[in-house]
């Protein structure tokens, strides 16, 4: 006879069924449905230089995302990114008028962002200003330096070698571009959630008194935050300026809202506390799924605009009418 | 295999041969403007469907982005690539951004023009201008002289000093004037395009010269400030204000007298142009410089060492169509 044990589990309900009902499993069923219809609706979808050129409609944006996903996550916002992709790209293409070549301009690139980054934490962490308003100003104030150095002129003639980053393979279809984007997916997701930065992260967006009163350096975590945001977009304007060969000020015009809503649409509360890199990876295929496969039909783009406005109103009402009806029953 | 059986197939490969042929004949041109919505492109793209009828086997395919901005293009540029479209007719909204992806477009076999305002030299076959600065100069002393079948004073109300379309404009003006003698050009002023300051230049002009009898704005802020400041000095119908303007500013001047007419490229002429170059390109005919290519009803373009055309003569507006080009542009 073998005696009967019983069984205590250690949690309610099971990780895997834990993880279908989660956020990023319906997403993920979207992004497989939008995968499907694009290629029922058009011949040209499933080919594969299409498709890599597709990611280009996502990459840049996305590699800011992550940042801005754990800015957000922490119940802060950085509006400036575009503005600091149109300084970091125009300090750029000054550092090539002097005649450096790749390696610094690329140099140049990242340490603008790096700096704009350490500008806009500095105000908010040290000052302690709301980030909304901190950056709507930045944002004025760093595409404006931009639009005072070239005003209606543009940098042309960047080095042929700096072509790789935005229009270069690594192999056969797969983007430089592409692997920089996989490769900062993982580094943030291993950053929010296996260290225990990531935790201080979501501890501070859900209750930011209760995270300084059990010891984490909240300013220093925020600081660390904005840097990184600037670091990403100076990453984005070293590939959108290589992919474009070509700096104006009005680079990257509105892309702080593209990726703000990448990041809502990937599942981050834009009140702060929760979310994850995944579901903004998964955002970011959604999105760029979605306005290629609307592109091939040659769908106007005001028509484009106005699906991503209901998907992402849609994603956002569908939990919450879900609680109010489970609410009721 | 029984002989039926290879009968059956090779009617069915003949059939799939066949279908691919007579899809490659019909020419899928697409007409890209800066952004959708905009009554200027709407027009082109009137022009571009009126050369499609014209020509039978072509698909015109409407399309731009929500803003004029050259990222949106580019994707719209991508998606067209990917669909395989025979040809690419754009008016840029970044003469260099978006070179590249229209390079790409070129490797892949597309022919690629730009109309209306212009891609560099290598991301385009050819560039199509509405008109050039020798046929504006002789146009608009041309609507002046034409009133004044006895000759007369004539002045020139400018932008700015500085305005280097205009300088050109003028200059080349002056070239012409022994075509058109009896008129004298008595005087250039410069209104800077603000509304206040071209009506204070052109009520200058009237009180300098008592027997003025034409106002040359070759600007379209210029012309409607000129033919305001000539109607509420009661000389409408006295004193002809022409030169180049909007017909929606412009159509309520004509109405009244002030105008009799003036000139501005015709859009739905040069989506014709645009799609019938585009159309001739991908069927075999060549751009070099020096060489001309054939423009349906418009004639033939000649380019000139930087692969550029002019279209035509501007297009002349008077009481007999302002009417129907003012809901337009």
């Amino acid at each position: 006879m073998t005696p009967s044990y019983r069984v205590i589990p250690d949690r309610l309900v099971s990780p895997f069924a834990k993880a279908l009902k989660s956020w990023e499993s319906l997403l993920l069923i979207v992004a497989v449905a939008i995968f499907i219809a694009n290629a029922l609706a058009s011949p040209y979808f499933l080919n594969a230089w299409n498709l890599s050129d597709a990611t280009f409609n996502f990459t840049e944006k996305a590699m800011i995302a992550f940042a801005m996903a754990m800015l957000i996550i922490a119940g802060e916002i950085d509006l400036s990114v575009a503005a600091i992709i149109a300084l970091a790209s125009t300090m750029m293409g000054v550092a090539m008028t002097m005649g450096f070549g790749t390696p610094v301009l690329v140099l140049v690139g990242l340490g603008t962002g790096l700096a704009c980054g350490a500008f806009n934490g500095t105000i908010v962490a040290r000052l302690g200003l709301p980030s909304i308003v901190v950056t709507i100003g930045t944002m004025s104030l760093f595409r404006g330096i931009s639009y005072i150095i070239l005003g209606d002129q543009a940098f042309t003639g960047y080095p042929a070698d700096f072509a790789w980053f935005g229009q270069g393979y690594v192999v056969w279809v797969i983007t430089v571009e592409l692997v920089v984007f996989a490769a900062l997916a993982v580094a943030f997701g291993v950053l929010l959630h296996r260290t225990s930065f990531g935790r201080q992260v979501y501890v501070i967006g859900n209750n930011p008194v209760a995270a300084q009163f059990s010891g984490v350096n909240v300013a220093r975590v925020k600081f660390i935050l904005f840097l990184l945001t600037g670091l990403m977009a100076g990453v984005a304007a070293v590939c959108l300026t290589s992919r474009l060969g070509s700096t104006r000020p009005s680079i990257a015009t509105g892309y702080e809202l593209e990726v703000v809503t990448m990041v809502v649409l990937g599942g981050v509360n834009i009140l702060g506390g929760s979310g994850t890199i995944p579901g903004v990876v998964i955002a970011a295929f959604v999105m760029g799924l979605v306005t290629f496969g609307l592109g091939l039909l040659n769908v106007p783009g005001i028509v484009m605009s106005i699906f991503i406005g209901l998907l992402l109103i849609g994603v956002i009402a569908l939990p919450r009418l879900w609680a109010m009806r489970r609410r009721r029953a | 295999m029984s002989i039926l059986r290879k009968a059956l197939t090779t009617a069915a490969l003949a059939s799939v041969l066949l279908a691919g042929a007579a899809q490659a004949e019909t020419k899928r041109i697409a007409l890209v403007v800066k952004a959708l919505g905009i009554g200027f492109f709407e027009a082109a793209a009137k022009g571009a469907e009126e050369a499609a009828k014209e020509l039978g086997d072509v698909e015109i395919i409407y399309t731009g982005p929500t803003d004029t901005t050259a990222e949106g293009q580019i994707e719209v540029i991508n998606a067209l690539i990917a669909q395989g479209v025979d040809a690419i007719a754009i008016s840029a909204n970044d003469p260099d951004a978006v070179a590249p992806a229209l390079k790409k477009a070129m490797d892949r076999g597309i022919t690629v023009i730009s109309w209306d305002s212009g891609v560099a030299k290598d991301g385009r076959q050819m560039h199509l201008n509405p008109s050039s600065s020798p046929l504006i100069g002789n146009m608009i002393i041309k609507l002046a002289a034409d009133n004044l079948p006895e000759g007369g004073e004539v002045a020139v109300l400018s932008a700015t000093s500085t305005s280097t379309n205009q300088n050109t404009w003028i200059a080349e003006m002056n070239k012409v004037m022994g075509n058109y003698p009896g008129i004298t050009v008595v005087g250039t002023v410069y209104g800077d395009d603000l509304a206040d300051k071209s009506y204070r230049e052109a009520q200058g002009l009237m009180q300098t010269y008592p027997n003025l009898k034409a106002i040359i704005a070759p600007t379209s802020v210029g012309i409607v400030a000129a033919a305001q400041a000539v109607t509420d000095a009661g000389k409408a119908g006295q004193i002809n204000v022409t030169g180049l303007g909007l017909p929606s500013e412009m159509a309520g001047h004509v109405k009244s007298g002030a105008s009799k007419s003036f000139a501005i490229w015709n859009p739905i002429d040069l989506g014709y142009a645009a799609a019938t170059i585009a159309y001739n390109l991908s069927n075999g005919a060549t751009a070099e410089a020096g060489g001309t290519i054939a423009m349906g009803r418009m004639g033939d373009v000649t380019l000139d060492d930087n692969l550029e055309g002019a279209m035509a003569d501007p297009f002349v507006y008077d009481a007999s169509n302002v009417d129907e080009f003012a809901s337009i542009f």
